[in-house]
Formats: structure tokens, sequence, C-alpha cells
């Protein structure tokens, strides 16, 4: 008889539920946003649960409204991730000439990291003075957090959720 | 380009003109009805001189042209990830063409204000997120570049009177990013020229003369779309659009539409006609009220609980 170990175990469990989700026909998607975030409940208030690079995939198990539910192969527990962080395309992170000729047939694919992107934005200084990245820069360092978002609809008496 | 069919006719019927045209026609149809056809043509073009230069072969090419095939077609097809870089670039224009306004209370109320904005909008998260900045500008101004980086003059924050105008103006602005009107300011056959590309790009390594064109593309996008925001505006339609998604975001929210209006009443009154900024590139607010009335109705100026115009207050006090 076979013993497994408890870390062997873990890593079969996660291949099994791959397999499953495979056998299952489930939908694979991919992260289209620097950092997307699962949250507990389909909603912006939903505690996040787990935070996923660019180009990560995750098992779609179901939609609700703009939310999909999903799952990381038991990475990760079931959460939550709005529509608009997540694509059916596979992104290609590093696209090689082979993997293009294996994939490119197919319009499923988003090569990531190729185009418009930082060598084209760091040609595109050099030609250009007039440009201010620095104040770019600096917006993008500005974060607000959902506790922020919170106290601030709580003192405007707001009330996200209303009708469109 | 593949010409569909033959001639029905034969030389001994028709004369040489007559053939002429004919064929003249044969050759002008795919033209002119299958326009989609012209991205594909240039990947054709590309591929061919990919491989007469050896940096590709004939196997990777034809993947490359089955590629573009699939992809070249809209601004659609710009990823999220693109749409940033170029973000980032129509922001850096815009933050060379004025100056910054570094007040951390008022940035940071924007920013909540907006955020929260945001997240009701049908486009909450982007790749790099949305932030806003104000303009050092009496200008009665405010753009928002691809991805979500929105700007908004000082004169623009002082023709609102409550916070829900503020949020309208943010709403309007995120309602661009919402349906990447920026992106659709591209020349459509730039956007074919940069898929293109980006596929060839995609067979083989990046070398310094595609860098140097990639770029070239790249800079002519931005320009197409600076132009617009700074020169000539949207169109109509796609103003009344962003107007439509603003009193879409700010119910949801729980604002009131009627901000909109209020603002709209307000630049009315100080826009000089002719002027460098929303003057130009916007329509009349008389005209965008009327269309907005449409839907909300026509109420009363809205009135704010006490809480949220003392805030408003406090937050944009020195602007």
């Amino acid at each position: 008889m076979i013993k497994l170990k408890p870390f062997s175990l873990a890593v079969l469990l996660v291949g099994v539920t791959a397999l499953i989700a495979f056998g299952a026909g489930q939908k694979l998607v991919s992260v289209q946003v620097k950092e997307g975030h699962v949250r507990s409940a389909p909603s912006f208030l939903g505690t996040v649960l787990a935070k996923l690079a660019y180009g990560d995939r995750v098992v779609l198990l179901g939609m609700q409204g703009e939310w999909a539910k999903v799952s990381l192969a038991g990475k990760i527990p079931e959460g939550w991730m709005h529509n608009s962080a997540i694509t059916t395309k596979k992104i290609v992170l590093k696209a090689g000439a082979q993997n293009v000729e294996q994939t490119a047939s197919s319009s499923e694919i988003a090569l990531a990291g190729k185009g418009f992107n930082a060598d084209v934005e760091r040609e595109f200084k050099t030609k250009r003075k007039d440009l201010n990245y620095a104040w770019i820069d600096q917006m993008e360092k500005i974060v607000v957090t959902q506790a922020e978002m919170q106290e601030f609809i709580k003192v405007g008496e707001l009330s996200p959720g209303g009708g469109a | 380009m593949t010409i569909h069919g033959q001639p029905g006719v034969t030389a001994s019927l028709l004369g040489w003109g007559a053939i002429v045209v004919a064929v003249g026609v044969v050759l002008c149809f795919p033209l002119l009805f299958c326009g989609c056809k012209a991205a594909e043509s240039i990947a054709k073009v590309g591929t061919s001189v990919g491989v007469a230069t050896g940096t590709i072969n004939q196997s990777q090419a034809s993947s490359i042209v089955k590629s573009t095939q699939a992809v070249a077609r809209t601004f659609e097809d710009i990823t999220p990830e693109q749409e940033y870089y170029i973000g980032r670039a129509v922001g850096a224009v815009l933050a060379g063409k004025y100056n910054p306004y570094h007040r951390q209370e008022a940035t940071m109320y924007l920013n909540v204000l907006g955020q929260t904005l945001a997240q009701a909008s049908d486009l909450p998260e982007t790749f790099g997120g949305y932030h806003f900045s104000i303009l050092d500008s009496e200008e009665i101004n405010a753009f928002a570049a691809p991805g979500g980086l929105i700007f908004i003059s000082r004169g623009m924050l002082r023709c609102c009177k409550h916070e829900d105008a503020v949020a309208a103006v943010l709403a309007h602005e995120i309602g661009h990013v919402q349906y990447k009107h920026g992106l659709q300011a591209i020349q459509k056959s730039r956007v074919n020229e940069a898929l293109t590309t980006i596929a060839l790009e995609g067979g083989k390594s990046f070398g310094g003369e595609q860098l140097a064109q990639l770029t070239q593309v790249f800079e002519n996008s931005l320009t197409d779309i600076t132009t617009t925001l700074v020169k000539n505006g949207y169109s109509r339609a796609f103003e009344s659009q962003a107007d439509a998604a603003a009193v879409v975001i700010l119910r949801r929210v729980g604002y009131s539409p009627q901000g909109l209006v209020d603002l709209l009443k307000v630049m009315d009154q100080r826009l000089t006609p002719g002027g460098p900024d929303f003057a130009k590139t916007h329509p009349a607010p008389q005209d965008r009220i009327k269309e907005i009335q449409k839907t909300i109705g026509n109420s009363t100026e809205s009135k704010a609980p006490v809480g949220r115009q003392v805030r408003f207050v406090a937050s944009l006090k020195d602007v």
C-alpha cells in the first residue's frame, strides 16, 4: 500500500481539483488587471481573500450578475471576482516563437507585455520632452481603501446599490 | 485580396472598353464591400516581408496571418494592458500641458469620491485602476485618459456648488473610460497597423526597428486621442452616452442626477463662447440639459445632506 505524506496529498488534491474542473467542462478565465482581487462575496464590500497577478488562470464556477464565482484549483478558497477583472482569453506571458506558432491561430489569446508596453513607453519618453510621467506615477500611487469608501458613504448618507 | 468570381461575358460579345469596366467592377467589388479585409492585407504584406528577410518561418507566418485575421478588427482588441500604457501616455501629455494642483485634502477627496463612483460603473476594474488629479487651471475642463486617469481643472471644480455636482463631472469622465471613447478616437487604420505589428512581434524577438515602428504608431495614436480631447472634442453621441452613464452611476451610488444639471447650469453662465475649454469640445450645456432631462425629468436644484455639504466645502475650500 502506498503511503502519502500530507504535502504530497495536498499536491494530489490540487491536481485532482484541476482534473475535475477540466472533466466537468468548467471554463478557465484569466486575470486581466495588474492585481486581481478574489472576494468573499459578490460585492466590493466582500473581504479580499486573495490577490492574483496579471495572467493568472482561475476556474469559472458560475456567474451572479456582474460577478464571477471562481476558484484556483484548490489553492484559494472559492471567491468572487468582478467580470471586468477577468477575460476568457488566455494571456500568454512569455510569447516565444514556438508559443505563438502553437496558439496564434486562436483568437483566444492575448500577448502580455507585448505591443504598447514598458519598452515603447521608454522609447516614447526619449522622443518627447514635453511629457510629465512623474505626475502620472504619483497619481497611480494614491490608494483608496474599501474602509475609506465605506466611511465616505456613511458620512455622505449615500446608498450604493441604488437602482440605475 | 481575393477576387470573387469571373465576369460572365466573353470578349467576343463586348468591346475592350467594356471588358476594362467589367474587370474594374470585379476588382473594386471586394474593396467596396470587404473593408474588413484591409487589415488582413497589411498582415499578409508584413508577413511576406518577415519571411523574405528570414525573421520568421513560413509556418509561423501562416499562423500570424490567421491570428491577424482573427484579431485585427477594432479598438476593442486593444488589451487592457495596452490601454493602460496608452492612458499613461495621454495623461503624461496632459500633465505636460498643465501644472498639477497638489493639495492633499482636495486630491484625496476626489480620489475617494471617484473610486466610489467607479465601483458603481459598468467598468469598475481597469488594468491600473482609476486615479484622479486636479489641474491648476482657470479653464473649465476635465479629461479622461484611457484606462481611468481622470483630470479635473480648478475652474471646473469652482462650477460645483455641491458634492453631487463634483460627482457628476467625475461620473461623466468615468463614462468616457467605460465606453473606451479615448481608444475610439484612434484612427481605425492605425489600430490595424498596431495590431499587425504586435502580431508580427509575437513571432520573433523584438528588434530596434520594430520598437521604433511601434513607438511611432503609439505616438500617432496618442496624437489622435489628445487632439480629440483638447481640440476637437468627442462626437455629440459620445458626450450624450457619457452623460447617460453619469446619470446611471450617480443613481447607483445615491447621488441625485440633478447634480449634473445643476453643474451644467453654472457652466452655461461661465463658459465663454469660442473659449479654449469645454465651450470648444462639448455640446452647449443647454442642449445637454434638455437631453438629460428626457431621462431624469425636470426637478429643482438638488439638496445635499449636511454631512455631505460640510465635507465638500472643507475639502475644496482652497480650490
